[in-house]
């Protein structure tokens, strides 16, 4: 459970620092009148929804962390085997990359006004996200006719669950970025439509993390990683 | 006193940003509303519901368990079942759901002075997401083989194996489609109530002026939401488990003489990640209790709360702590006994905080005013409980005792009232105390005491001699114990009492549900505030609040919230928005 323990120190940590810019040690019956002179003791000076999605991201966060706890948990038992990771995963995770700074574009194009650059992101991020995603059942098809099934070993079943469930996040993202796109096709307000952008665009460099993240778990790289750090501790 | 109002003149509470979302039919108004107060009264209405089943349940255990062989229908399956689903839905249909969903939503956006949630559209999901998954849950009921009967800690392997109740049937998969649903609609309402607190406050309104009833189901529904997903995890993999044959949980197993398909896996894991949810879920019904206790406490005994600061330190603290102690729930699973240890030692910290709150309430009441009003008489009762059931977890935290009381009735006992009696009691509190702003009425004073009475004699009647049949060694789990040597004539004698009890209390809750439909028309008129309570809630221009909580402007606070028998003052309460500089409210801490 190490693996979600330090990802809840990490939250931790936020937490407290933003709880140390709260005046927690206030004397709060002493004090009468409004308290306006103190910046962002009335909320963030964010948008509630860029909040709300960071909220949201730590949820997602917590649920891979804990998805990566239980497959480290699981493989230390004897009948873990590896299976092979296909080739068309790296294909995959620079299609994913490609979305995610075709987003960027769009969202700093939106920062400036330009409308078209921003459709044209906007276009690029949500084609190579689905092709990502036909990539994805395109690796599960491979490694299903090579034989990799899903209940033969639990290395496999780690892999079509943990790749599944990332999936399933960008099919949500998918739908907001359609609503997005649609905006920008129908003349959504500017201010509007920037903001959209730019939640999308955290949204998906967040599952691009997440991506890479679980791509060197399933890999093996993260084990060896830990190996070493291990080794270097002892 | 410091007057800390800024020289130049104060900005109006209203940010522009907020887009009210106004309804346009019958419709939106009283089904799919995006109203906070709407929603928190469905969320209430269907966790009471789905309590009332779990109430029935615990009735046929008690009979079974009194009364054994006397009660045919009451088969061992049947038992399971029942165990199964009281637990589950007490803990998180009903606990969970009540206190987040109900008391979150109708408090936070009035207490911290906002209009609505800040995603009322995200809210209304997640209350209707939350039937579903109730209404999934009861389903199981009626599907072949009834529900799971795997208790509600639901186990691997036993819980999808042939020899429990729903184990190849349709029970435990609805029970974990029915959970993992309860999640996705949990996380919506939570994204609300955190950001809620962290955006929607209104001018003045800061951190350390809210009221502990705020903090408490913040702090809680933080944890929630990242405490749920490790449940998620668990419930997705299990599902797997038993609906395609993976080995995430189940080890190779010979089953009626046929080796299942499964081997390998690690039932441990599930229990990590089970209880990984688990130890936080206990923190995260009890804080919501805390703050609302602290609140209830404060205005009845017309006292400013003792130690504020030290409380919103102490509910953080919790929070946190709660996160490194589940595996005190697996000492018997077979650990290493170093962990035991570490999680025996961070078990015994949690009661330092702890500890500090129950200081502060007793402080709180020394020379205060006290009303023994119904809400206070729950809040007294509450400390009392909680302390009992506080005092037993720390029996149970030490390795040595755990071990040989952890399949007995003693932790039944002690978790009953340390998780079930304390929050409920709360609960039945919160209710008397915030009724008259929901519905402008009150509840009935006599039918009231009845309940308080029978309710808290009742519980203590029904849990103190299970620590005792506990200690004696009888164990939990059983479906019938009769010729079995720890199952003394006393034992048996007091078993019967423990059920004739049980039923009483639960007789009183019915007692309590009339009281709450009698008194929507045959109440007192409360008006806007018969507490004289200082928090926004109560200063509300129209009882019950209307759509937008507070008329044309926002309230702007001046002051924290427990400004009660301040020296000076024309009252012995001074709402939070009411301007001025008074008196010299003594220090508390």
């Amino acid at each position: 459970m190490s693996v979600i323990l330090v990802f809840l120190a990490v939250i931790a940590g936020f937490a407290g620092w933003w709880l140390s810019h709260q005046r927690l040690m206030a004397k709060p019956w002493l004090e009468q009148g409004v308290i306006g002179d103190l910046v962002g003791m009335e909320g963030s000076a964010l948008p509630t929804a860029k909040i709300g999605l960071g909220v949201f991201l730590a949820v997602v966060g917590c649920l891979f962390a804990l998805f990566t706890s239980a497959y480290f948990m699981r493989m230390e038992l004897s009948d873990w085997q590896a299976l092979p990771i296909p080739r068309l995963l790296w294909f995959n995770t620079g299609v994913l990359v490609l979305s995610s700074i075709a987003l960027q574009c769009a969202s700093v194009a939106a920062r400036r006004g330009q409308i078209d650059t921003v459709r044209l992101g906007l276009a690029t991020a949500g084609l190579t996200a689905l092709a990502f995603l036909v990539g994805q059942l395109m690796a599960w098809r491979e490694l299903t006719e090579d034989g990799y099934l899903l209940a033969s070993n639990p290395a496999n079943s780690f892999f079509y669950l943990i790749t599944g469930l990332h999936g399933l996040h960008i099919v949500g993202g998918l739908v907001a970025l359609g609503r997005t796109t649609a905006g920008a096709w129908n003349g959504a307000r500017p201010e509007r439509l920037r903001l959209s952008v730019e939640l999308c665009a955290m949204y998906w460099h967040f599952l691009l993390f997440v991506w890479l993240a679980i791509f060197a778990l399933l890999a093996g790289w993260a084990a060896t990683f830990i190996d070493i750090c291990r080794q270097l501790l002892t | 006193m410091v007057d800390v109002t800024p020289a130049d003149a104060i900005p109006p509470a209203e940010v522009a940003e907020v887009e009210l979302y106004h309804p346009h039919s019958w419709w939106t108004k009283y089904v799919f509303s995006q109203d906070a107060k709407v929603i928190a009264i469905q969320y209430s209405a269907t966790a009471t519901a789905i309590g009332m089943v779990a109430l029935v349940l615990s009735w046929l255990m008690r009979l079974q368990l009194g009364f054994p062989g006397t009660f045919d229908f009451i088969t061992p399956e049947a038992y399971y079942q029942f165990i199964t689903m009281h637990g589950m839905i007490m803990v998180i249909y009903l606990l969970t759901a009540l206190f987040l969903g109900g008391f979150g939503n109708y408090l936070i956006p009035l207490m911290v002075g906002a209009r609505d949630m800040v995603f009322p559209y995200v809210n209304m999901l997640s209350y209707w997401i939350y039937l579903l998954a109730v209404l999934v849950l009861v389903a199981s009921f009626f599907a072949p083989g009834g529900p799971t009967g795997a208790g509600w800690t639901l186990y691997p392997p036993q819980a999808i194996m042939t020899g429990t109740p729903g184990g190849q049937d349709w029970g435990i998969i609805l029970m974990l489609v029915s959970l993992i649903l309860f999640i996705i609609g949990f996380t919506m309402g939570g994204l609300n109530y955190v950001v809620t607190v962290l955006q929607g406050r209104t001018r003045g309104m800061t951190l350390m002026r809210m009221p502990l009833t705020v903090w408490g189901i913040f702090t809680a529904t933080v944890m929630a939401l990242l405490a749920f997903p490790a449940l998620f995890v668990a419930c997705v993999m299990m599902l797997f488990d038993r609906a395609l044959g993976t080995s995430f949980f189940m080890p190779a197993i010979v089953e009626m003489g046929e080796q299942l398909q499964h081997g390998g896996g690690s039932p441990i894991l599930f229990q990590h990640l089970f209880w990984f949810f688990g130890h936080p879920e206990v923190y995260i019904v009890a804080l919501p209790a805390f703050g609302i206790v602290s609140d209830l406490i404060s205005t009845h005994a017309r006292k400013n709360i003792f130690g504020y600061r030290m409380m919103v330190w102490a509910i953080i603290g919790i929070g946190a702590l709660s996160f490194v102690v589940w595996a005190h729930h697996m000492y018997v699973s077979g650990m290493h006994p170093y962990f035991g240890f570490f999680f025996a030692t961070t078990t015994l910290i949690i009661a330092v905080p702890t500890a500090i709150k129950v200081y502060n309430w007793v402080l709180t009441l020394w020379r205060g005013d006290i009303h023994l009003t119904i809400p206070m008489l729950f809040a007294l009762a509450f400390i009392v409980t909680f302390v009992n059931g506080g005092l037993t977890g720390l029996f149970l935290g030490n390795v040595v005792v755990d071990v040989p009381l952890s399949d007995t009735m003693f932790v039944v006992a002690h978790f009953h009232m340390v998780m079930g009696v304390a929050p409920i009691i709360v609960i039945f509190g919160a209710i008397y105390h915030w009724y008259p702003k929901v519905t402008g009425r009150m509840l009935d004073e006599r039918l009231g005491q009845f309940h308080f009475w029978v309710t808290f004699l009742g519980a203590y009647l029904i849990f103190f001699p299970m620590h005792y049949i506990g200690l004696m060694g009888v164990p939990r789990r059983y479906h019938e114990l009769t010729d079995v040597t720890v199952m003394t004539e006393t034992a048996h004698h007091l078993n019967s009492f423990i059920s004739v009890m049980a039923l009483i209390v639960g007789f009183a809750q019915v007692v309590f549900l009339f009281n709450l439909i009698w008194s929507i028309r045959h109440g007192r008129e409360a008006g806007g505030n018969p507490w004289r309570a200082t928090t926004l809630e109560w200063q509300t221009p129209q009882t019950p609040p209307a759509h937008g909580n507070f008329g044309k402007e926002l309230p702007i606070v001046y002051r924290w919230a427990y400004d009660y028998s301040v020296p000076g003052a024309k009252e012995d309460f001074i709402p939070q928005n009411m301007p001025g500089t008074f008196g010299t409210s003594k220090e508390p801490a």
